[in-house]
């Protein structure tokens, strides 16, 4: 009963919004008239134009590094706050977690003052005399959205996998270093392992939200960095054909679902392995 | 022995060089909204604080962040009362059925793309055929603020003790005065940190303000817009160099409020009170 009022809310605000967005994936865009007889035909052009292709392979491929990328830098931080902080832990995930809360457009908006032509690294570089002319490698590709990416979800990646670790029971890891076990084999098959949930749950937090990330290749991607969710947004906006904007977001919303599913899967299955 | 304080120094190393990597970037912003060329570039040219005053008197930014603040406000409020219901009824003693179903309803849109969300609203708004306004944009930010609400919120119900409120309902309380007199004092915390946080998310997101705010702008989408132009990029440092500091003190803040008490047992706090 006490539940009735949220759930209401969410029906409303999401379950209704999803089933519209599906069902005008299945209409037809005349001009600006809405065919809604159904039909696939979004889903066959989603599926056979080449340029769509390649912005949903690139997306993935970007997501997955960043995902990558992003629990890699994380891990060593949350065991780091785990195992060797031993006062103050709140005030270590605090001063991690800080930045997660400011502006996602401002810190987005940072890296592009960085990495810009006239940025900040090249004017910095160029005033000690390092370099002669501005690189132009840094801004405007996938790596600027990458390393945007990184910075953005870091809290994604700390707070879950450190929660992880903080729930093992540490006499674990001694009955495995007394069992004979050194360092590296203790983490690899004791604290890895059990720390999995998190690593699975940053992986989830980090790559499903960067696969339809707008800002981030709009702002720091240029050209070569545009990703899907651009593609979504010129549908709803300039070219004005939203049964193709729902196809898309639909399609990518389910291949990102297939993708992460299958991935944890595999990751459970090669846990159970090296126990 | 000697390895292991060797990794343990290596570690720390590692822990600083990621500080600075999550704190350079952002720090940018204020330094450079001092510096007195239009350029966001070094050397730096001398102090200024003109771009602050260029902002105090930008009347459209001033329409946006009002905008924004009064979102915020009532976004955050709906979601922490819809976000208090459901953490009340997920965290009872007798398992709720469904209850892991439930959770993960109201947790989905975490996992939604924003963007799927904003269109998806865009489509349901012009649907129903209401305008759009800055009531859409409330209800697409009650949306995704409210998994934070009910994180907040039930890990402050968790530790609490049912039995208070049955002593309260066994010595003749109402249900209604039992919550305002025994649940709410103990929860408030969990409150105000949620109404802190979910204030917070809202008055971040440009995503879902992008597709539903129509002609109300809010401040997310105002600074959009002005990154386009390079001349009006030091205001936008200034604009976004306040807002830094503004939401890091909010976030300190409601962190601070919900460890209040967090550490000692709740009951002392009721008998006491």
């Amino acid at each position: 009963m006490l539940l009735s009022p949220t759930l209401a809310v969410l029906l409303f605000a999401l379950a209704a919004p999803i089933a519209l967005l599906l069902l005008y994936s299945l209409w037809t865009q005349n001009g600006l008239q809405l065919d809604t007889s159904p039909t696939l035909a979004q889903y066959a052009a989603v599926v056979t134009r080449e340029g769509y292709r390649v912005l949903f392979l690139r997306s993935v491929a970007i997501s997955s590094v960043v995902t990558v990328v992003t629990v890699g830098l994380a891990y060593p931080i949350a065991y780091f706050v785990a195992f060797r902080v031993k006062r103050a832990k709140f005030t270590w995930l605090l001063l991690f977690t800080i930045p997660f809360w400011t502006s996602y457009l401002l810190r987005v908006f940072a890296w592009k003052v960085i990495l810009g032509f006239n940025g900040v690294i090249n004017s910095g570089l160029m005033s000690l005399g390092l370099i002669s002319r501005p690189l132009e490698f840094l801004l405007y590709n996938p790596t600027a959205v990458v390393v945007t990416l990184a910075h953005a979800y870091a809290a994604f990646a700390i707070l879950p996998i450190y929660v992880s670790l903080e729930k093992i029971d540490r006499s674990l890891l001694e009955a495995a270093a007394d069992l004979g076990d050194g360092p590296f084999r203790r983490f690899l098959r004791v604290t890895l392992p059990l720390s999995l949930p998190g690593i699975i749950g940053a992986a989830v937090l980090i790559f499903v939200p960067t696969t339809g990330d707008y800002v981030t290749p709009t702002l720091v991607g240029g050209s070569d960095g545009v990703m899907i969710a651009n593609l979504i947004q010129v549908q709803f906006g300039r070219v004005n054909n939203w049964p193709l904007g729902a196809a898309l977001a639909i399609s990518s919303m389910a291949a990102v679902g297939i993708i992460a599913v299958s991935v944890i899967q595999a990751a459970r299955l090669a846990v159970a392995r090296i126990r | 022995m000697n390895t292991a304080i060797r990794q343990s120094r290596g570690l720390s190393l590692y822990a600083f060089a990621y500080l600075a990597f999550l704190y350079v970037p952002v720090l940018l912003l204020p330094l450079f909204s001092f510096n007195d060329s239009v350029f966001i570039a070094f050397p730096l040219r001398g102090f200024t604080t003109k771009w602050y005053a260029a902002m105090a008197a930008d009347a459209e930014m001033h329409a946006a962040l009002w905008n924004t603040l009064k979102v915020g406000a009532v976004a955050s409020l709906f979601s922490t009362i819809l976000g208090l219901l459901a953490a009340k009824a997920l965290t009872q003693t007798a398992p709720l059925r469904g209850r892991s179903l439930i959770l993960s309803f109201a947790n989905l849109s975490l996992f939604i793309p924003e963007i799927v969300i904003g269109i998806a609203l865009l489509i349901l708004i012009t649907t129903v055929g209401v305008p759009l306004s800055l009531t859409s944009v409330i209800i697409g930010h009650v949306l995704i603020c409210l998994p934070f609400a009910i994180l907040v919120l039930m890990s402050r119900f968790e530790g609490f003790d049912a039995s208070l409120e049955e002593a309260s309902r066994d010595l003749g309380e109402s249900a209604w005065m039992t919550f305002w007199r025994v649940t709410f004092p103990l929860v408030l915390p969990g409150i105000v940190a949620s109404l802190l946080l979910t204030f917070i998310v809202s008055f971040d997101d440009f995503m879902i303000a992008f597709f539903l705010c129509g002609t109300d702008t809010t401040l997310p989408v105002y600074i959009f817009g002005e990154l386009r132009f390079p001349y009006k990029l030091p205001n936008v440092l200034a604009l976004g160099a306040t807002i830094l500091v503004a939401s890091a003190a909010l976030i300190a803040l409601a962190e601070w409020v919900r460890r209040l008490g967090a550490e000692g047992p709740a009951r002392d706090r009721v008998i006491g009170a």
